[in-house]
This record gives structure tokens, sequence and C-alpha cells, in this order.
């Protein structure tokens, strides 16, 4: 059905011969220049910049980039960061899809105004906000400093602000796509007398796989990469409280261009990790089927 | 009528109390933080700087050129949504997997590396100066950046949606011999406008906030390439906590009006939609 | 389509498993590092710092900690946290446990001390040379060869000539540029004698010159095409974007960007008269008084005046306090006539007030360009 399998559907219906062969083969073309256009300008010649820079003095210093201590715990910290993140907005993503697209209530858009809002808000802003309340001059500054509670300036505030910042990611993915969907499944299996988890995991799930996926790459990508309010909050003390992001910036700010850009490298590894989870779904999709 | 109309699914008082609960941690006490932060201020204070001529300034600029990147996401995203689900072609997982790339790099280095790209000794930029074309430090730059942070957000929510399109009913109506046009019209942008919507929407959320990328590639002259979230850093560089909560705040306020209406919209064309297949 | 996806639900659960498990895996390998403080053998310093300081105290760090050990048998680990001035100053007013600071100006640390409470008023008499260990000034840096032959602050203002400099309103060394810049016209105007700011009689002379003074900062502002947020930002908008003609920044930045960049592309130009920067360094005291570090924080500072690292300033093109570090560096250092923020401004707090401030001359010019 989705990705891998309207594809096969696609290429069918363009080679079926009749009055729009010719529009369709036209049609495929200009979609398929104008996209690759369009991301070539935008997305594909700042990525070449990075690989560029990164490789600019050949391999050796590319790699030996990865060697400082410093790098290393940036790192570590990023992932760490992701790793408890990512997970708490795909849960709160489910639920509350869960809760918006299944049922009606009054004061729907409202809620679903309120989870949008984190996006809107400007990352210095994010940042902000905790040292509004966790800085030493904020409303629980001094309380958390008598009890040696580091909040922001340490792992807690870099956490919170990511968490802040990658709220709705997943949420806002699943919603209009459980919305689209409509009900009628699962009506028909609760009739049949399933659950409520055996429904979600049953037939809910497997319907909204490809918007969790998404939402949960983006999560983890934004997750990773956020820059503006994680500044804020981190101190940027170097081998501490430095992230990826906050340590490329300073790399470059060094001149220490290849290295800058050899670490930002580093982060379109995602996007292998992205097309392993693709590849892997829909493998597992079509073995199941051919089953 | 009751706050909810009767389902038979269950699991609402979970994932409700759950959304909630989540909700008022993460971004509502925060949020109120910024908004106790404002009203402890002094009202002339607050006034003097949300009402200045280069708040206004940027206002116009922050939220006008957001309001283009993301109307241009939400014409190209779709395409680009649109080839990757229905064609094949080399390289196609490759594009695929690459769409989320914006996000994932710091804002820092997409500044940075379009700022390369764009500037007068750039690969572009040089091409683009014989024609007086300047990009890098104009506002045309900044439409570019926001454009890029915001482009995963539409390409990945209409994606799902145009998988799910049912194939079959569009293949039914191409039988009966209904054109290519009408086919899209009337069966699958109405089935993917929601999520365009919503694509469209997070881009221009998030473009009005952005400060990492933009920052590198506006000017940042004061009146013509100063945006919004500049102002903010520049308050919090005179120590002035309370002014830069308030224009924070005026941000806030008017990105949730126009959420808040767009998502209103939504729930309208829903309901219409709905009616129209009962 | 049901049965299908029933069938499916299985993989998509198990991908999902894999991400979340992959996820939990490398938050396994992350531990705590200790939050600092002293015991017996070790102690670790927080040094928070400005941008352009990091190659210099990298190396002084490790200077440091060989002499400390030799010393007193302790292992010091000095952390390094580098931003834009202000912002530095910001998050140890917010709670970042810094033992010392070592700022671009005296104002951010005055702030430190006036909202944060931090440290005592007196902080700038506790050590020599105003709590200045190295000093620099504002120089131009021009494409090589010099081809718009830019040679003093008044061919800035000349028709056509496009300069690079950082936004005052964001950057601690913007501030330095702007000063210099007005302070140079200001001179001129009152035939190089600074002395009659303070001279009654000369009152009318005074307001003429701070006039003429506006007018030149106002027209080299509007003759700026990016303002970049800090320092290194114009360095590299002007050095690897190629735009503008001059770029007026911090000696020490230009000597490196010289150095980093190659010769080749860029030259330095010393104007006849700039600006006597001082970047002054403190002691934290709730900080090392709370963590118990004041006597290894009050050696790091004291050991910025030693011969050593008086030197290591020198190397890393700060112009260094004592006379012997000075002359080994000569060449790197040439005179130049320079002028105090005192004598011209009054000191860091008026300046503050009168030019950068909400509302204040900085802001009065950049509306005025439209």
């Amino acid at each position: 059905m989705a990705g891998h399998g309207s594809n096969v559907h696609s290429a069918e219906l363009a080679s079926r011969p009749g009055r729009d062969g010719l529009m369709s083969a036209l049609a495929r073309w200009t979609f398929i220049s104008v996209s690759l256009a369009f991301l070539a300008a935008l997305l594909f010649a700042p990525l070449a910049t990075v690989f560029v820079t990164a490789f600019g003095k050949g391999l050796g210093p590319y790699f030996a980039s990865f060697s400082d201590s410093d790098t290393a715990a940036a790192i570590k910290l990023t992932l760490i960061t992701a790793a408890i993140v990512v997970p708490l907005n795909t849960i709160f993503g489910l639920a509350a899809s869960w809760a918006i697209a299944k049922f009606d209530f009054k004061g729907k858009s409202f809620l679903i105004t309120l989870i949008d809002l984190p996006i809107a808000v400007s990352p210095v802003i994010s940042g902000l906000v905790y040292v509004l309340m966790f800085g030493l001059q904020g409303w629980f500054g001094a309380w958390l400093q008598d009890h040696n509670i580091s909040i922001i300036f340490a792992l807690p505030g870099i956490v919170l602000a990511t968490l802040f910042v990658t709220f709705p990611y997943v949420a806002r993915e699943l919603i209009p796509l459980m919305e689209q969907l409509g009900n009628d499944e699962e009506e028909a299996a609760i009739t049949l007398g399933a659950g409520g988890w055996m429904t979600f995991f049953r037939v809910t799930l497997p319907k909204i796989r490809w918007g969790l996926v998404y939402g949960v790459i983006l999560c983890n990508a934004r997750a990773m990469g956020e820059f503006g309010a994680v500044s804020v909050v981190s101190g940027h003390i170097r081998g501490l409280t430095n992230t990826m992001p906050l340590h490329i910036e300073i790399l470059y700010n060094e001149y220490a261009f290849v290295s800058a850009f050899a670490v930002a490298s580093l982060l379109t590894l995602l996007a292998v990790a992205t097309l392993v989870i693709k590849t892997l779904v829909e493998w597992r999709t079509g073995y199941r089927r051919r089953r | 009528m009751s706050f909810r109309q009767p389902s038979i699914l269950p699991g609402f008082g979970l994932t409700f109390g759950f959304t909630t609960f989540f909700l008022g941690a993460v971004v509502l006490l925060p949020l109120t933080a910024l908004v106790v932060r404002t009203a402890m201020t002094d009202w002339h204070h607050v006034w003097d700087v949300v009402s200045s001529a280069r708040a206004l300034a940027s206002y116009r600029l922050s939220f006008g050129a957001s309001l283009l990147a993301a109307s241009i996401n939400a014409v190209f995203g779709f395409i680009i949504a649109w080839t990757l689900v229905r064609y094949d072609f080399p390289g196609r997982k490759i594009i695929d997997a690459l769409i989320d790339m914006p996000f994932a790099l710091p804002t820092a280095v997409s500044g940075i590396a379009l700022t390369a790209v764009f500037a007068q000794n750039g690969w572009f930029g040089k091409y683009l100066e014989p024609f007086g074309i300047k990009v890098a430090y104009t506002w045309i730059g900044i439409v570019i950046a926001l454009t890029l942070i915001g482009l995963p957000f539409v390409v990945r929510s209409v994606q799902p949606a145009l998988a799910e399109v049912q194939r079959d009913l569009e293949d039914a109506a191409e039988t009966l011999g209904a054109g290519r046009f009408y086919v899209f019209l009337r069966i699958i942008l109405p089935t993917v406008l929601p999520s365009l919507a919503t694509g469209f929407t997070m881009a221009f959320a998030r473009a009005v906030g952005e400060y990492g990328s933009v920052i590198f590639i506006a000017g940042n002259l004061p009146l013509k390439t100063e945006i919004t979230p500049l102002l903010i850093v520049i308050r919090l560089e005179e120590f002035d906590y309370g002014g830069a909560a308030a224009l924070g705040f005026v941000m806030l306020l008017i990105s949730f009006v126009m959420l808040l209406t767009i998502n209103l919209l939504q729930a309208w064309g829903r309901r219409r939609l709905v009616g129209d297949r009962r | 389509m049901t049965s299908d996806s029933m069938a499916q639900s299985g993989s998509t659960l198990s991908a999902l498993l894999i991400v979340a498990a992959s996820a939990l895996l490398f938050a396994g390998c992350g531990g705590s590092e200790p939050a600092g403080g002293a015991t017996a053998d070790t102690v670790a310093l927080l040094n928070v710092s400005y941008d352009p300081t990091r190659e210099f105290y990298r190396e002084f760090d490790t200077s440091f900690a060989r002499e400390w050990k030799e010393k007193t048998g302790q292992t010091v680990t000095v952390k390094q946290s580098h931003g834009g001035s202000g912002q530095q100053a910001r998050a140890v007013i917010d709670g970042l446990d810094a033992d010392v600071v070592t700022l671009a100006l005296a104002y951010d640390i005055d702030s430190i001390q006036q909202i944060g409470k931090r440290l005592g008023a007196d902080w700038q008499t506790r050590l020599p040379n105003n709590s200045s260990p190295y000093t620099s000034t504002i120089v131009f840096l021009v494409r090589k060869g010099n081809p718009k032959g830019i040679h003093d602050w008044s061919d800035l203002v000349k028709p056509g000539i496009e300069s690079i400099a950082p936004n005052p309103k964001t950057g601690g060394g913007a501030r330095w540029v702007y000063l210099a810049a007005w302070g140079f016209e200001l001179q001129r105007n009152l035939g190089g004698d600074f002395g009659k700011l303070a001279d009654p009689a000369a009152a009318d002379e005074v307001a003429k010159a701070q006039i003429a003074a506006e007018q030149f900062v106002g027209q080299l502002y509007s003759q700026i095409p990016v303002l970049d947020s800090g320092a290194r930002g114009s360095t590299n908008t002007f050095v690897q974007r190629g735009i503008g003609d001059v770029l007026i920044a911090w000696e020490n930045e230009a000597l490196l960007a010289i150095k980093e960049m190659g010769p080749g592309s860029v030259e330095m130009v010393i104007p006849s008269i700039s600006i006597l920067a001082e970047p002054p360094v403190a002691l934290v005291d709730t900080v090392v008084d709370r963590k118990g570090t004041r006597k290894v924080a009050e050696a790091y500072l004291q050991h910025l005046f030693t011969p050593a690292g008086q030197l290591l300033a020198a190397k890393n093109f700060y112009r260094p306090r004592d006379s012997a570090a000075l002359e080994q560096y000569r060449a790197q250092f040439p005179d130049i006539n320079l002028f105090t923020i005192d004598a011209a401004f009054g000191g860091w707090q008026k300046a503050q007030a009168t030019h950068f401030a909400d509302g204040a001359t900085f802001d009065r010019i950049s509306q005025g360009r439209r």
C-alpha cells in the first residue's frame, strides 16, 4: 500500500498504453525534475559544502577530527539527550493523537494549537524560559543551589530544553494521519470483541506506521540538531555541557573548519539510519505479504 | 451537549489525561514563566519595547518572510512528496532519506553553508551577482534559510497521507473516465489537504522563531534585515530580561492566534468533508 | 487491507523497538562527570571567558596546571567555557558556577557584581593593572596590497568604502570598535586633547566635537553592509565571504586571522590612534567559597601576571603588560597611539549608558540609516 507498494503500482500505471501514456510520462518527468532542481539548490548544495570542507584536506584530517576528547564528549552528550527525549515525546505523540483523532470533544483545535506552540517559540525564548525558572535569579534558583541540584548549565537543562523544542513532532505527524484514516476499522475491532490495546497494536499501529516512523525520525533529527535553545541553557563548558551543534560552532569559530564540518557530516549519518529503518520496515512488510 | 461525543473506542481517559499532564509540564509551565516575567515588567517599558519602530519592522520581516517560506514549502514540498511516493527513479531512496537533514544539521551549520553557497563568491552567488541579484545578507537570503529549515515538515506530513490515498478509488475514477486533473482535485487533494495544512502550519511556525541559521545569512541591519529573535537577543545582551520576555510574549501571541486560526479552519474543513461523504 | 495490516503490526513494532533499544544502549554508555570542586589531590576550576581567548587559555591552562602540580602536588583541571562576552556574563549571573571570569569588558563583570551579586564591588582593584593582565586594541584588516588605500579612520567614511564590523548591541569587541571610531573623531575635533572633556571652559568646543563624532560614527556604520553578532563572525564574513573593503577588528583577532587564513590574502593596517582595550579578569567570590577553590583560583589569576603567563599572552597576540615580554614580541606589536576609555568616555558604565543602552546613541544612528 504505502511507499514500496504504490511505486510498483505507479510503474504499472505509467507503462499502461492509451491516451494517458504520454501525459503520464510527461507528468512523471516534470515532477521528478522540479523536485530534484529544488532540492539541489536548497538542500544538496549546502550539504555538499559541508562535505567538501570536511574532506578538503584529505581523509587523514577528517578522521583526526574525531580523536579529540571534547568532540567525543559532545557526541556522547547529544546521544544521551536524544535517547531520553525521543522515547518520551513518542509516547506523548501516540497518546495525544489517540485522544485527539479518535474522539470528538470541545476545544480540540485549542488543544492542538497548544501542542503546536513549542515550534513557534523562538529557540532563544525556549532556552530563556528555563533560565527564568531554574536560573539563580529565577523562581527556584536559590532553592536548587542550596540543595546542590544543577538543572541549567547541566544535563537536565539540556534535556528539558530539547524536550520542549521537539515536543510536537511525533504528535503532529500522527494527528492528521489518524484523522484522515477514520475510526471504522477500530470500531469494527472493538465490536468484534478486541481489547483496547489489541486494537491499537493490531489495527491502528500498522496503519500509522509511516507517520510514526517519520515522526520519530524528525523528532530525533531535531533533538540532535537543536542549537539555539540548548545554547542558552548549556553554559558551553568544553567537554562537559557542549552538545554536537554547540561544539561544531566552537570548532568553526576556532578556524578548525575541517573539524567543524567533519563533526557536522556525522549528523548526516542520520540519513543513513533513516534509510535503514525505512528499508527494514518495507522489507518486513513485503516479506509478510508474500507469505 | 457533553464535553465529549460518545464513542465505543476505549482509552480516552488515559490518553487525554496523559496528554494534558505532559503538555502542562513540558510546555505550559515554562510558557507561564514567560508570561509572568512579562507581567512583572513595567508596562510602559513593555509597550515601548514591543511597539518600537525597529520591533514593528522586525515583525513584518519575520512573519512576512516566514509566510513566504512556508508557501514555497507547501508547493514544492507537495511536489517532492508526490515524486517520492509515486515515482521510482535512481537515487530515490537516498534523496528520501536526506529530506530530514535540515533538522539534523544544526541551524548554525545550515546558515554557514547557505551563506557560503549564496555569498557573492559562492557557488551560486557568483552567477547571480552579475544579474544584480543579491541573496546573502538580504531578505531573499532570509527566505531561503527559512524555506530550508521548514522543508521536512511539509514533505514528511504529506508523504504518509499520499501513501494512504486509496489507489483503488483513484483507479476506479480513472477507469470511469475522470480526467487526471479532476481526480487530483476531487480525490487526492481533499485527502492530503489536512496533512498539507499541518505541514504548512508547522513550517510557518518554525520559521517565525528561527534564529541560528538566519543570523548568518541576514545582514542584521536595523529596520532592514533584523529579525525579531535577534531583537530578543539584543534585549538579553542589555540584561533586559523583561523586554526580552515581552518580545517573546508578543511573538507567542501572534503565532498562537495564527496557529489557532489555521487549526480551526482545518477542523471546519474536515467537518464539511465528512458531511459531504455522508 | 485490514488483514494485511494485522499481519504487519509485529514488524512495525519490532522496528520501533530496535530504535528505542539502540537509543537506550547509547544512554547506558553515559556516565556522569564529577561536578567540580576540590578534593585532596585533584581540583577543578571553571574559567568562563569570551570568544577570541580560546587559543590563549588552552595553552595557559596547561602551563598553570604544570606549575600548580610542582608547587602543591595537586592536579588541577581547568574547564573552559567560551561565548559572547555579554552572554557569558549572563550565564554566570544565572548560576553558571565559574570560579573565574575572564571577559572582554569591565562592564560585563560589573553586571555580574551588580545584578548577580556574585563578587565584591572592589573586584577591579584586587589585581594589578585594573585587573587586566593583557591588553589589545582596534586595528584594520584590508585586502592584500591595500587596493583601496585605507590608512586611517577617516578613510573608512570615504564614498564607496565598505567596512565590516560586528554589532555593538550583541558583542563586546564590537563596542570597542565603535568607541575607537568615536574617540578618533572626538580627539581630532579637540585638537588631540582629551583633557578638554573635563574643562568647563571648553564646553562649547566639546559639544561640537561630540556632534562631529556622532556624525562620523553614523556615517561609518551606514557603510557597513553586514553586522555580525560577534567578532569572529565578522572576520569570517570579511575573509571567507569576501565582503567589504576593510575589517575593523581586535588586534589579536586580526593577527590570528592572518596566521590562520594565510598572510597571502589580507594585511593589517594600524590607524593613527586607537583605543586601549583592557579585557579584565576576576574571581567569583560566591562560587570559590562554596566550592572551596579560592586558593587555586587566586593562584590561577596571579599566574596571568607572571612572566610565563605574559609570554603566553603575547604569543597568542595579546599585548602583555610585562615590558620584557612585550620586547620579545616587538615585531608583532608596533607602537600605537592609544587612548583609554576612562579618558575619552569616563569609564564603561558611562559609555554603556550614553552609547549602547536602549535608545542611546547607537540606536539613534541606526534608526537614521533606513
